[in-house]
């Protein structure tokens, strides 16, 4: 009973896909992968050049694999995966989803959920909008202070602006490209709603800070080179 | 003091040229033209600094700059400036190159969305 209902999800989500940017994960992406397929069975792992056997365990989970041929950043690798999804004739809507298990899937489920039934381009993710995600007191600064950066430099008002957990309809994805290769797409991404005229929305989502997550985590130092990336372009 | 003004009018005119000369958009061939001209010129100032030393000490005494060395110095810092900016430009040109070159070839490579896994 349950395992029909699962194949109901999938069968019903088979419009859906997922693009993981994928560098040097070897540790999580099976397990990630794993979890996620039972959702969604289209998944795409862009890996980023990574040297260790990320793509190879990504690919027996069952992920479309991209390979780049060296390292060019997350944003890159979101715009290949945009790419790879454009080129199929069936997909309606894709989910940004991280390859080291702080996303979690019925979060992508719900986002996709919204865009079915409202009238919207993109459902982002927030993990400030309840009260599931605890984040410290340091990383909580660095990540109001982006919002506050992000929300004055692009003029859209969000609660969340560096979440990587993001919905977004494949009409969309024709209107826009990632130019910043590195972490500043984030921001750049926001700007995109309003230059591209996008409807959006932010949806409630819990972050799982892992340990594995919080000793990859972003550093107080790539904000700086956030700000700089964006003013340099 | 007050006649260092000349000096500072100057290189700023000249700093917001090289910007300018930077960031025109368009007219591929233009640019690289101006741009050649533009060597052509730092050439020949430089040569003739070397040939007759006395005239950058008279420029510089007409500028209001003590000395043709620190005339010269001056003139250095903003060329080296629109440098700086000038190799940014054309990185991030190649940065972009390079990565939609690395897209294709990896999406090439990869079976396709619809294609079965296997």
């Amino acid at each position: 009973m349950a395992d029909e209902g699962r194949e109901a999800i999938k069968a019903n989500n088979a419009d859906v896909w997922l693009v993981v940017p994928l560098y040097n994960e070897g540790q999580v992406i099976g397990q990630v992968v794993s979890e996620a397929i039972e959702t969604f069975s289209n998944i795409v792992c862009v890996d980023d050049g990574s040297t260790d056997d990320s793509a190879q365990l990504a690919r027996e989970a069952g992920a479309h694999v991209v390979r780049h041929p060296i390292n060019l950043g997350q944003g890159a690798a979101l715009q290949t995966g945009f790419d790879f999804v454009r080129m199929s004739p069936t997909a309606k809507y894709v989910v940004t989803f991280d390859s080291d298990g702080q996303h979690k899937v019925e979060d992508a489920f719900a986002m996709v959920e919204r865009l079915r039934t409202e009238p919207l381009d993109v459902v982002l993710g927030s993990r400030f909008l309840d009260g599931r995600t605890r984040p410290g007191l340091l990383k909580r600064i660095v990540l109001k202070a982006a919002v506050g950066f992000t929300n004055v430099t692009t003029g859209v008002k969000l609660t969340d602006a560096h979440n990587g957990l993001r919905a977004i309809s494949v009409e969309a994805l024709g209107k826009f490209r990632i130019r910043q290769n590195r972490m500043a797409h984030a921001s750049e991404f926001v700007g995109f709603l309003r230059k591209a005229h996008l409807r959006y929305a932010e949806e409630p989502v819990h972050i799982i800070y892992t340990d594995y997550s919080k000793a990859k985590g972003q550093s107080l130092w790539n904000s700086v080179n956030i700000v700089i990336d964006l003013w340099m372009r | 003091m007050g006649s260092q003004i000349v000096i500072k009018v100057i290189l700023l005119v000249v700093i917001a040229l090289v910007g300018l000369l930077i960031v025109w958009p368009g007219a591929g061939a233009r640019r690289t033209a101006l741009r050649r001209i533009g060597l052509l010129c730092l050439t020949f100032i430089a040569a003739s600094a070397v040939v007759f030393p006395q005239i950058s000490n008279e420029m510089a005494s007409f500028v209001g700059v003590g000395r043709g060395a620190d005339l010269l110095l001056y003139g250095l810092v903003v060329v080296f400036i629109g440098y700086v900016i000038a190799t940014r430009v054309h990185h991030n040109r190649i940065d972009n190159q390079l990565t939609e070159l690395a897209r294709s070839y990896a999406l090439a490579a990869a079976p396709k969305p619809n294609e079965p896994l296997n």
